[in-house]
């Protein structure tokens, strides 16, 4: 699943880490996104729980406060049955005091299963991932990747749409400043479809066609016929200086609304990956949208592809993670 | 190894190249009393004076010992990634005779005592020769001029503020302007600071590592401002690591038009380009950032014509704790001593520059811009000499680096042409063990 992990070739061990989705073949993420419909069944049911993690220590290591997905982790964990700890860690401290990798080693004389990390900043969960024989999932590592959360959009794809092979994708917002913008390229593109970024010029990094997408700065054009319109958030945040004069301006231009969103597909998807800034980069109505958002099953597709991203991780066989096999969640339920 | 200086000392039986003379030949060299008393094809024909200690090349290459022209040392303020001492002993095993050490050190060298303290704990090192750049603003804050001419008088080799560009154009006007009256070379490092907040370079790469990146635009366009200063005050200016084409060929231009103007690089600018930051790799994390295919290309085609004038080593020791941190907070520096002479050859074996090219940007081309008798091989010259076989194969291991930090992108690098003997003022200061019985 790692890079790392599956240039071992044939002799590789079933993968330890899912570090980003950079480098993972298409059979790969199938198979993740089959497991997780799997669980989706799992999560529609009465009873949720299985014990298939049962023993299992499951440590969410959380340097950036967030709710959405440190509880999706935390309840995917908890409905496979392992025992789940939240560990909030001011970044600032690490930054003068005890290092990341200082933490590391000591969470890992705990001999925890699984270590779900987030961090601001990029690469720091690798370098983590380096030093801990457990596994570690990237939760979100600065601008880098967040994979669960493209597995998780493709879940939800899929879901209304088929096939991801052959949809026209737009990504519009923050790109610069989105690690949700760079997994979701990694796996749409990896998957076959076509992929588009729009922003204005300022949020556009440079070298970003270089990932295999077209990029827009008129959202209009860009919107043009597109199958699903995924807007990430303006991160304010992590901007140092003026990206965009005004947060007005910004929805002027670059905001959806229905104006905008009819140069799209009649049907098409619209998704966010949250938290969303309402009147800034999506009307309000626009996101509330039954008929068209897929923002609230984006939330629910999380647990579920959470739950298929332990499962993966924690098997024991080498060969169960193979494509194919994906009933397994259901199966184990 | 005797540690005292000998009266004289034949070398006989040597390949001479002295880079500033052309001299590639066959010959002896004599040393006195520190000074070169003489050398040449012809000079132990008539046999070995009597009273002189003989060294016998067996066929090795003697050149001047390499000038680096920009290295921080670690004194005052950082003692524990390395010390005056531990550099000399790391220079000297990779035939540096000569350092010129950066000032910005906590605290700053930017007065007098500051050069004093540099010059006694060189003196007390005993090893290779430190100078010392003085700081062109006070700390390094860029908005006071510090005492030029006096700095310059105690034997401040030149002035900059290290690794801070001095971006305010007013000021680096004055200080050129101010600085042409003491025949003294100010040094840039050329970034303009606004737009390099990066941590990478600028690009497709930083994009997908989902990190911030510092344009190569950045670099030219300061270049681009001061050569205009330059050419408003007349003042002497030289740019440090030069890693881009743009600005190489800026620099070039403004040679051309006669601009009192030279740069410098440094290994790892000719030798990587950014894909060396691979997967968040912190030792390639280095300032000016390493760039793409084309610019390292560009860096070996300015090396080889001659607009880039010098090689340094840019040494900027780091230990485990400053690079072992997510890339973003990781210290920027490469440990570049041990490995400065073995990769600036790596560029002779691979046909880009003849060898005294080579040897002549690190020897007498930097001597030259700070003024400094020293990178030659002439009579009455210092015996600063090194003694190298230029095609040995060795492995770079940094864990076997003297100096006191390991933090080199080049582990395991396969590396041909290695440093037998280093010699200041006529004083050994590093023979290889193995060269005592040379295979010839």
């Amino acid at each position: 699943m790692s890079p790392s992990a599956r240039s071992a070739a044939q002799a590789a061990p079933h993968p330890r880490h899912l570090l980003g989705i950079e480098g993972m073949a298409a059979a790969e993420i199938v198979a993740l996104l089959d497991l997780a419909d799997g669980y989706v069944k799992v999560n529609q049911a009465a009873n949720k729980t299985s014990n298939l993690l049962a023993g299992r220590t499951v440590i969410n290591l959380f340097f950036e406060t967030s709710t959405r997905t440190r509880t999706s982790f935390e309840l995917a964990g908890k409905r496979l049955g392992a025992d789940v700890i939240n560990m909030e860690v001011a970044w600032s401290s690490i930054k003068k005091g005890e290092t990341l990798i200082d933490t590391a080693m000591t969470l890992n004389a705990m001999h925890p299963d699984v270590l779900i990390v987030r961090a601001p900043d990029s690469g720091a969960v690798k370098l983590l991932s380096e030093k801990v024989n457990c596994s570690v999932i990237n939760a979100g590592d600065g601008s880098h990747e967040h994979p669960t959360q493209a597995l998780l959009d493709a879940v939800t794809i899929r879901r209304r749409r088929g096939e991801i092979r052959g949809l026209t994708v737009a990504i519009s917002g923050d790109l610069t400043h989105s690690r949700v913008a760079r997994s979701n390229i990694h796996l749409l593109t990896t998957l076959g479809a076509e992929v588009r970024v729009i922003a204005p010029p300022t949020l556009l990094p440079s070298g970003i066609e270089r990932l295999g997408v077209t990029a827009y700065t008129d959202m209009r054009a860009g919107l043009a016929g597109c199958d699903v319109v995924m807007m990430l958030r303006l991160q304010t945040e992590r901007m140092q200086g003026s990206y965009v004069p005004s947060v007005r301006e910004y929805f002027r231009f670059y905001g959806l609304d229905y104006d905008k969103l009819a140069h799209a597909k009649p049907d098409a998807l619209i998704m966010h990956p949250g938290p969303m800034n309402r009147g800034v980069e999506i009307d309000s109505v626009v996101a509330d949208d039954i008929d068209r958002s897929a923002i609230r099953e984006q939330v629910e597709m999380g647990v579920a592809v959470r739950m298929a991203v332990l499962d993966a991780l924690t098997r024991a066989e080498p060969s169960a993670a193979a494509p194919g096999e994906s009933a397994a969640g259901s199966v184990r339920a | 190894m005797k540690s005292g200086t000998p009266a004289r000392v034949a070398y006989r039986n040597a390949r001479l190249l002295d880079p500033a003379s052309g001299l590639d030949a066959p010959g002896g060299l004599l040393t006195e009393q520190g000074h070169i008393a003489d050398l040449g094809p012809e000079l132990f024909a008539d046999g070995v004076p009597d009273d002189a200690e003989v060294v016998d090349c067996g066929g090795l290459c003697l050149a001047p010992g390499l000038v680096d022209m920009r290295a921080q040392l670690g004194e005052p303020g950082h003692e524990h990634k390395e010390t005056i001492s531990s550099a000399g002993r790391a220079a000297a095993s990779a035939g540096i005779t000569s350092i010129a050490c950066l000032p910005n050190t906590d605290p700053v060298i930017d007065d007098v005592a500051g050069l004093e303290f540099v010059a006694r704990r060189a003196r007390e090192a005993k090893m290779v020769k430190v100078y010392a750049y003085g700081a062109l603003t006070r700390s390094c804050a860029g908005e006071q001029m510090t005492e030029i001419g006096l700095l310059s008088e105690a034997g401040a080799v030149g002035f900059t503020d290290g690794d801070r560009s001095v971006a305010n154009a007013q000021m680096m006007r004055r200080a050129l302007s101010y600085s042409s009256a003491f025949d003294t070379v100010l040094l840039q490092h050329p970034a303009e600071p606004a737009l390099s907040t990066g941590v990478m370079n600028g690009g497709a790469l930083a994009t997908r590592l989902g990190l911030p990146g510092s344009p190569a635009m950045a670099e030219l366009i300061m270049v681009e401002r001061d050569l205009r200063l330059v050419e408003m005050t007349g003042g002497r200016y030289h740019v440090a690591h030069v890693t881009t084409r743009a600005a190489i060929e800026a620099i070039g231009a403004a040679k051309a038009r006669g601009l009192p103007v030279t740069c410098d690089t440094a290994p790892h600018y000719f030798t990587l380009d950014e894909s060396a930051v691979g997967d968040y790799r912190t030792f390639a994390k280095v300032s000016p950032p390493l760039r793409g295919a084309d610019d390292r290309r560009a860096v070996i085609e300015g090396l080889a014509d001659g607009t880039i004038d010098a090689i340094a080593s840019d040494h900027d020791p780091q230990d485990q704790d400053s690079k072992r941190l997510p890339f973003a907070a990781a210290a920027d520096g490469i440990a570049g001593l041990e490995t400065l002479f073995a990769l600036a050859l790596d560029l002779v074996h691979d046909g880009d520059l003849g060898l005294l090219d080579a040897l002549s940007r690190l020897t007498c081309g930097p001597a030259g811009i700070l003024g400094l008798d020293a990178g030659r091989l002439q009579r009455n010259a210092p015996a600063d000499l090194i003694l190298f076989d230029p095609d040995r194969r060795w492995t770079i291991e940094p864990d076997s680096f003297l100096g006191k930090c390991k933090n080199s992108p080049f582990d395991h690098r396969p590396a041909r042409g290695r440093v037998v003997r280093t010699v200041v003022d006529g004083r050994p200061i590093y023979v290889e063990r193995a060269a005592a019985a040379p295979a010839a």
